[in-house]
């Protein structure tokens, strides 16, 4: 029998931009198995969220994530708006989708030049992040924040997008597009990046659905799971077809990443066309009572949110379920067999955002 | 390796891409030399207007990171711009609208 090895993996690791612990036993070169360890970013934010009013809380969720922060206040909006029986106006909704798909853009091109990163291809790494700054300036100029946005509140939006900056909007997606014609190409149709990709990390459709993965890691398993199409809020009046392929290694996760980045822009551009004049906010009375669950399709999966109130302006408890989370059980199934040097590109495939599991 | 027939596309891919590069201007500035001017709606730091102010607390009970502390005897309104998160909830909640939200960052200098 070979004998078998325990090595560390993280906390601190060049390709983790969050601590996580992996310990990998290893036999040889070949990776057998994975016991993760979590808990290095814990911050009592769901405890701390139950301790502020449920405006404030709002700030304080957003925070939860430091990429995809507006999805998060997306998500407990629509839960208390629920909760207290509140129509969001048109606008506001149509807003938050620009705003939200903004946010998909940005975390997909993100996750695209830490996994250029991840396997030594730097000069693709600083090309994305190039034009991830065309969306955080957008972003900075509409909402006033580049990843922070602050803008969605119970009822509606804090801000509106005025005619001149809708016009940039659109510029920018024109922009965006030409930008992603000009290096999806490499990820896409590079020797060097598939011989990385292909084949490694295999998820099958069977074991995705046995683990309960989401989002672009469970379509890229065959499993059409994707929020948006159960149409919450303004993508009510969208189609959105669910990005699927049915390979379930790494190049897949990121075909359907690459595929989904046009599909926001699709969907930033119809948002647009379709933005319905009238108020974007409205004023909410009272408090929540009740309990609800929300979901939202975020970037990496679907998250979902429980809040539960007592008529007071504080929560009674407040939940939350992120998609790393789900997709952690995923990422063990797919290490065993592949080789040592694998391993980075395997969990930045899954696009971990560990403060958002950990919270 | 792929044969080298293969590479060739890969070449005119490469010496475009080296051209553009070199007629194109580089995607950094020279900060701190180089500035961009800030966006109109940029959240940068909260300014107050003391002559307007009357000191009511409100912003202070807003405040999601209690980084405000109002008193009204003697009349003092703080900042703990370590605290502050930047919201604008208090600019938003302020019912003399004495303060505002400067699109610029706070120097240190200021």
């Amino acid at each position: 029998m070979t004998r078998q090895t325990i090595i560390p993996f993280g906390p601190q690791h060049p390709v983790l931009p969050e601590p996580i612990q992996l310990k990998l036993v290893l036999e040889d070169k070949k990776v057998v198995g994975a016991i993760p360890s979590i808990g290095y970013i814990h911050r009592g934010l769901e405890k701390l969220a139950q301790q502020k009013d449920y405006i404030q809380s709002i700030f304080l969720i957003e925070r939860i994530c430091g990429i995809c922060s507006f999805l998060h206040s997306m998500a407990y909006c629509q839960g208390i708006e629920e909760m207290m029986n509140v129509e969001v106006p048109p606008r506001a909704n149509n807003l938050r989708i620009i705003w939200a798909e903004m946010h998909r853009i940005h975390s997909h091109l993100l996750w695209m030049g830490l996994l250029a990163d991840s396997f030594g291809f730097e000069s693709l790494f600083m090309e994305i992040w190039r034009c991830r700054e065309t969306v955080l300036d957008i972003m900075e100029e509409t909402a006033g924040g580049r990843v922070m946005l602050g803008v969605c509140t119970v009822g509606g939006v804090r801000r509106d997008i005025p005619p001149e900056l809708i016009k940039k909007v659109l510029a920018t997606c024109d922009e965006l597009q030409a930008h992603f014609d000009h290096f999806i190409p490499s990820i896409l149709n590079d020797y060097s990046v598939k011989q990385r990709t292909v084949g490694v990390g295999v998820l099958t459709k069977e074991v995705a659905l046995e683990r309960g993965v989401v989002g672009p890691v469970a379509r890229a398993s065959g499993v059409v799971m994707d929020h948006r199409v159960a149409k919450y809020g303004a993508y009510a009046n969208f189609d959105v077809e669910p990005q699927i392929e049915q390979d379930g290694d790494c190049y897949a996760r990121s075909k359907v990443r690459v595929r989904e980045l046009y599909q926001s822009l699709d969907l930033v551009r119809q948002s647009v066309a379709t933005l319905p004049e009238g108020e974007f906010n409205i004023p909410v009375k009272g408090n929540p009572d009740g309990e609800v669950i929300s979901r939202v399709e975020q970037p990496r999966g679907e998250v979902l949110y429980y809040l539960r109130g007592n008529g007071s302006k504080f929560l009674d408890r407040m939940r939350v379920r992120t998609p790393t989370f789900a997709n952690l059980p995923g990422l063990l199934a797919m290490i065993p067999g592949c080789e040592l040097s694998d391993v980075p590109v395997i969990i930045l495939s899954i696009d971990p955002c560990i403060s958002c599991t950990e919270r | 390796m792929p044969p080298a027939y293969c590479l060739m596309p890969i070449m005119f891919t490469f010496v475009r891409t080296l051209f553009r590069n070199l007629s194109r201007k580089p995607a950094t500035r020279t900060y701190p030399f180089t500035q961009r001017e800030p966006f109109a709606n940029f959240r940068g730091h909260l300014t107050i207007d003391p002559a307007v102010c009357i000191y009511c607390g409100i912003c202070a009970k807003r405040c999601p990171a209690n980084a405000l502390v109002v008193a009204k005897s003697p009349k003092s309104w703080t900042l703990d711009p370590y605290k502050c998160i930047l919201c604008s909830y208090c600019v938003e909640a302020c019912p003399k609208k004495c303060m505002t939200m400067r699109p610029e960052h706070q120097r240190k200098d200021a």
